[in-house]
């Protein structure tokens, strides 16, 4: 177990260190949800919406959600991102080194929640900046534990999917029509009580719901579900995303 | 006990492609040891199957006496391998790359520290080393993965066309290298190539391989000397016919046609040429050109395979897949 311990601490590193380094993509990573806060947040906060849970602004209504996609696209990201290595390389020297798959999977799940939670709290600081009300300090370090679960879950996903393909081709697809829809559906730009029935319905089985929906009662203190119920499907999915991630990496060839 | 021994070893793909078909191999501790062959005979797939990359369909592969199906983790620690392709984190130090290696297989602190100023020394990289590996030429990042391959003290190390689209000089310092390490560490060596020169220059002995069989084994020497003297090749007007007017020369060996050319192996050839003139006029056939050569591997091969190992290794892809490497590793 030791040497697996620091196998998934130098997984761990190498991505912190690539992290740091590309500032790049960084910057690309944090512009998106910064222009749906400012942008998006802003121009229907100026409306004044009806429909919004008493005495919360739209800007408030949608930071939770922003929190959310940051996590999202950058954990999906961080799993689908071991193509590269395959691309490259990289991956044959890590499938040789003497460790489990599980392990290599744990290092990069920890790689991917890291950089999740860090970009998740920049955005978190920018929407308080921007005079998003928070309703307790409390909260929000609870919050940590739905940014970390909704992580996990997707860098899980994406390790799946890596795991299946054989090179960056089918990445738009997975982009258009799971991560897009994912996000949309999931309760962060509006409230799922009005919605046509069908729309409804895609939101419930979306276990992203849960997630922003999780967030937005730590952070602004309003909520769809009870945020035990929250926690617990996020749990669940979560849990099964770790599992398929394992099983999956476990069978692919390099 | 052998460094590593194939028993019957045969890898099936999926639609029925044999990719290695029945090997037998030993190869002691301390050896150069090559598999020659065209590109597709098998090289990499056997080695695939030592480095416990990919399951034998039948048959047996042991590293320093274990099975590779027994006990993967056993022999990926006894094993180093240098890929066909490069497998650098090019967004890494050269530093960063060997230490990522030797904590993947758990070297201790202290122990990893000296190591990786070892290796750094043996392939002359240590004044690069906190450089990213982006920044390397393409020799540059060879060594760093032989250096790499060594980090945790192999006893084996594999080596998958080394020298694969580097220029000639380039080459001979790799081949330099990979001898020191052999000389001064006794690291037993596999090496697979399609260069016949490398073959010949590293290897203490060689397999030719190819449609996934061994078709001979033997020290580079024997294999030449098992050619029957120098080699003559004509390029004659009608090749069958001057393989057929030779045929009752004395001492005449391994007549072989190939391309319009016919090949002769004959003691002390340059004697005999006028002889082969004579033969030529009398039968009708004109002879265009004239070759003499001491026997190279190349003779060999086409001894064994009836044809030329460039002539198939010169097929689109692989020159496209050649070019590629040689771009990304300038």
């Amino acid at each position: 177990m030791g040497a697996n311990l620091n196998a998934i601490y130098i997984i761990w590193l190498r991505e912190m260190k690539k992290f740091v380094r590309n500032k790049s993509r960084l910057l690309g990573n944090l512009a998106m949800p910064f222009f749906f806060l400012a942008f998006l947040g802003m121009g229907f906060n100026s409306l004044g919406m009806s429909g919004l849970p008493n005495g919360v602004s739209y800007l408030d209504f949608l930071a939770p959600g922003i929190v959310a996609m940051t996590v999202l696209f950058s954990s999906m990201f961080a799993g689908i991102s071991i193509l590269w290595d395959r691309q490259f390389g990289f991956l044959k020297e890590i499938m040789v080194a003497p460790v489990s798959r599980t392990t290599i999977v744990i290092g990069r799940i920890f790689a991917g929640m890291t950089t999740g939670i860090i970009q998740a709290l920049v955005i978190l600081g920018i929407s308080i900046l921007m005079g998003v009300k928070v309703a307790s300090v409390v909260g929000v370090l609870f919050s940590v534990v739905f940014i970390i679960l909704i992580a996990m879950s997707f860098v899980g996903l994406g390790i799946s999917f890596a795991s299946k393909m054989e090179d960056m081709h089918g990445f738009q697809l997975i982009m258009n029509f799971l991560i897009m829809p994912t996000f949309m559906l999931s309760g962060a730009l509006f409230p799922l009580d009005k919605l046509p029935a069908w729309l409804g319905a895609l939101s419930y089985v979306n276990p992203l719901t849960y997630g922003v929906d999780g967030l937005r009662s730590l952070i602004t203190g309003v909520s769809h579900f009870p945020v035990l119920l929250d926690l617990g499907v996020l749990s669940g999915f979560c849990l099964a995303m770790i599992l398929l991630a394992r099983y999956l990496f476990n069978r692919t060839e390099v | 006990m052998y460094a590593i021994e194939a028993r019957g070893l045969r890898k099936e793909f999926s639609g029925g492609v044999k990719a290695v078909d029945g090997i037998d191999l030993q190869v002691n501790e301390g050896e150069i040891f090559g598999l020659l062959g065209p590109n597709g005979a098998g090289k990499t797939t056997t080695i695939r199957m030592f480095a416990t990359m990919t399951k034998p369909t039948s048959g047996q592969a042991l590293l320093c006496g274990t099975d590779v199906t027994k006990d993967p983790d056993r022999v990926r620690r006894c094993i180093g391998i240098v890929f066909q392709d490069p497998a650098l984190d090019d967004q890494l130090t050269g530093k960063e790359n060997l230490d990522f290696h030797a904590r993947m297989y758990g070297m201790p602190k202290k122990e990893r520290e000296e190591r990786i100023k070892e290796v750094l020394d043996i392939v002359e990289l240590s004044d690069r080393a906190n450089d990213l590996v982006e920044k390397y030429s393409g020799g540059m990042k060879r060594r760093l993965e032989i250096a790499r391959g060594l980090m945790h003290r192999p006893k084996v190390l594999f080596l998958d066309e080394p020298t694969i689209g580097l220029d000639a000089q380039t080459r001979r310092v790799i081949w330099e290298h990979i001898l020191k390490l052999n000389k001064a560490y006794r690291i037993t060596i596999i090496l697979t190539t399609h260069y016949m020169e490398e073959a010949d220059f590293l290897c203490q002995r060689v397999a030719i391989v190819d449609h996934g069989k061994i078709l001979a084994l033997d020290t580079p020497g024997n294999l030449k000397n098992s050619m029957g003297g120098d080699v003559i090749t004509l390029k004659v007007s009608d090749s069958e016919k001057m393989a057929k007017l030779m045929k009752p020369l004395k001492g005449a060996a391994n007549i072989k046609v190939h391309d319009g050319s016919v090949s002769v192996a004959l003691s002390h050839g340059s004697t005999k040429i006028p002889e082969l003139f004579r033969l030529a006029e009398n039968g009708g056939v004109t002879i265009e050109s004239v070759d003499l050569h001491k026997p190279t591997l190349e003779d060999v091969f086409i001894h064994f395979t009836g044809k030329h190992i460039r002539e198939q290794e010169a097929n689109a892809g692989d020159r496209f897949r050649e070019r590629a490497r040689a771009m990304h590793r300038r």
